[in-house]
């Protein structure tokens, strides 16, 4: 189930240089929504729609917040959004990351890790697992770090790495990661980041036997599953197929897509 | 007389409840929508191309935006025709108006195969498209050379008694020439245009963005030569004509229709307002009410050039 209507920005941030966070009231997407899933956004003079995630859902106050960075001419013109004015969502869509309540018995629930704006969509899962989570944020140096406060604020650890060492540890999140997986029993692994991030990581939950789950993108036309525009390569039982990563994704088991 | 009827047109000999098709490729099979509206408020649906067998398509990324417009290389990912007529087209052909299958291939042999299929089928109409690679000659499109037209429309029309419309490439340097090789060998109406061959680069990369390195392009950028080649063709033949290349209002619709064709497909533009078919037909509606029309097909063919 999604919609496609004209939705108000109530709040409007910058977070970082070129990063903006909108607050929209949306009570009928906030009511479907489930954290990892995205909207895709229609952008005045662009004939494709801006796919980006849910980071945040409010389902008292119907809205939901979206984190954004000002990659091209699309989302440069969407960062010109004033607080008052309407745009088109179309949302919320594709299958999000798995709720909690299966990895409940383990000491650690979850281990959530993002790379640069990869953390937006982790932030829905930070709030639902809360101190039972750790969220391995990894930027590129200091200027690049967004939403550490509000990860922390949900109660989960935050260990921030970044490539410069400017903040938290130098370097890559794998070696964090190899670090928790041995010392903890984690339940479940959720990773969202550039592609090469994803690959190390989900290589390590094979072999530690973790179950990781990865968000993906992809170049998107309909968004809903109606064009196969979006696809990547999976591995299923049957071999390789191609499925759609605005429908069966953006959250895919990471045995199942080749990277 | 109804509106339901004053909207109502014929094609090639079916009838379709408003002159707006989804084009093939761009809405499923239907389904996917639902959200929004049921498919029955299109006149008819063309399915995605649909091959003999099930086809992977091309490895991503698939999709480029370009100025007004788009490409795609989907390469015809399809869940292959026996599959499309037992586990798609039922439910489809139960909610549709009318359901047209999109006939893709690479041999005229497999169109053939996929044709007698269809022929059996609950299908209200066959769109042949001839703009896939003719792999026995060379990998050319059938539909860039008047004889592979002519072939293989003549293989499928002997195939099936399905009301028959041949897909027509704009790729070519004089479509009249397709476009009566088409009908003298039977087909029933014609359809225009499939996407322009384009191709666009990442300058820091200098990859192609399509892993495909070249895609189709279609959206508002292709609207003008469409037009301009259902004009030309409408001159050319009689058979019906369904136009389409970049609308995205229903005054982009009413062009191709005074150009000479009796129903339009609506494609990329839903991408950008999936809402476009609940829209179009009323301000149709309002449209012929305005200009006193009893049967939109009244409009077809009355361009008056200079
Ligand atoms: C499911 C999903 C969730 C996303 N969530 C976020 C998010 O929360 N925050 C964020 O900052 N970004 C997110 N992105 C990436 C975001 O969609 C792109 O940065 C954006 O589309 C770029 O548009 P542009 O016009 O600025 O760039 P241009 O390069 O000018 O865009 C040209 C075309 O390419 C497409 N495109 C370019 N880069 C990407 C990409 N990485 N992924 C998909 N399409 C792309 C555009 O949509 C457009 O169609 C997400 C992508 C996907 C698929
Ligand atoms: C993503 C996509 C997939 C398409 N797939 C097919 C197809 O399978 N068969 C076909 O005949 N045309 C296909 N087309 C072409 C459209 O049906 C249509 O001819 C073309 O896009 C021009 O119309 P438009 O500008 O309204 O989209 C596809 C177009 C797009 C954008
Ligand atoms: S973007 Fe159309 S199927 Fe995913």
């Amino acid at each position: 189930m999604y919609k496609c209507k004209l939705y108000h920005v109530i709040e409007k941030k910058a977070i970082s240089a070129g990063v903006y966070s909108f607050t929209v009231l949306c009570g009928d997407i906030a009511a479907l929504a489930v954290p990892g899933q995205f909207v895709h956004i229609k952008v005045e003079g662009f004939t494709l729609r801006r796919p980006i995630s849910i980071c945040d859902i409010d389902k008292d106050e119907g809205t939901i917040r979206i984190v954004f960075e000002v990659r091209g001419c699309g989302t440069a013109k969407l960062a010109e959004t004033r607080v008052g004015d309407s745009i088109d969502l179309l949302g919320p869509l594709g299958n999000g990351f798995e709720l909690p309540s299966q990895t409940e018995n383990s000491s650690l629930n979850a281990i959530l890790i993002g790379g640069g704006m990869g953390v937006a969509p982790l932030y829905g899962m930070a709030k639902l697992h809360a101190n039972k989570a750790v969220a391995l944020m990894g930027f590129r140096g200091y200027d690049k770090i967004i939403l550490a406060d509000d990860f922390k604020q949900t109660g989960a650890q935050v260990i921030i790495c970044t490539q410069d060492g400017s903040v938290g540890t130098k370097g890559l999140v794998t070696e964090p990661l190899n670090k928790l997986l041995e010392s903890d029993d984690v339940g479940v692994v959720y990773a969202c980041g550039p592609v090469p991030m994803l690959k190390a990581v989900a290589e390590i939950c094979t072999r530690a036997n973790v179950l990781c789950r990865v968000s993906l993108e992809e170049r998107m036309a309909c968004g809903v599953g109606a064009c196969a525009g979006c696809a990547c390569k999976s591995v299923g039982e049957t071999g390789e197929q191609m499925v759609r990563v605005c429908k069966e994704g953006p959250v895919f088991n990471a045995r199942e897509v080749l990277l | 007389m109804s509106l339901h009827t004053k909207m109502s047109v014929s094609v090639g000999g079916v009838t379709f409840p408003n002159p707006f098709i989804a084009a093939s490729g761009t809405f499923g099979y239907g389904d996917d929508y639902e959200p929004l509206y049921p498919v029955n408020i299109w006149g008819g649906i063309s399915c995605k191309g649909t091959t003999l067998n099930k086809r992977q398509g091309n490895l991503p990324p698939r999709i480029a935006e370009t100025p007004s417009g788009m490409l795609n290389s989907v390469g015809l990912q399809n869940c292959g025709i026996d599959d499309f007529i037992e586990k798609l087209l039922p439910s489809l052909k139960s909610r549709a108006n009318v359901v047209i299958a999109n006939l893709a291939g690479e041999k005229i042999e497999d169109y053939v195969e996929s044709a007698a299929k269809l022929d059996k089928s609950a299908v209200d109409m066959v769109e042949l498209n001839i703009s896939c690679p003719n792999v026995k000659q060379g990998g050319l499109s059938f539909g860039v050379s008047t004889q592979a037209t002519a072939a293989i429309t003549k293989a499928v029309r002997a195939a099936t008694s399905k009301p028959l419309m041949v897909k027509l490439s704009p790729n070519v340097t004089d479509i009249t020439e397709i476009a009566k090789a088409a009908q003298s060998e039977g087909a029933n109406a014609l359809s225009l245009i499939n996407t322009l061959l384009g191709m666009r680069i990442d300058i820091k990369t200098r990859r192609p963005i399509l892993r495909n390195n070249v895609g189709g392009l279609s959206g508002p950028a292709v609207l003008p030569v469409a037009v301009r080649m259902v004009w030309q063709v409408a001159r050319a033949v009689d058979i019906d004509i369904v136009g389409m290349g970049g609308i995205s209002c229903l005054n982009d619709a009413l062009e191709f229709l005074i150009a000479g064709a009796k129903a339009v497909q609506i494609g990329t533009a839903l991408f950008t307002d999936p809402h476009l078919p609940t829209k179009i037909p009323s301000e149709l509606e309002q449209y012929m009410k305005e200009n006193k029309l009893n049967s939109i097909t009244q409009i077809t063919g009355t361009v008056e050039p200079w």
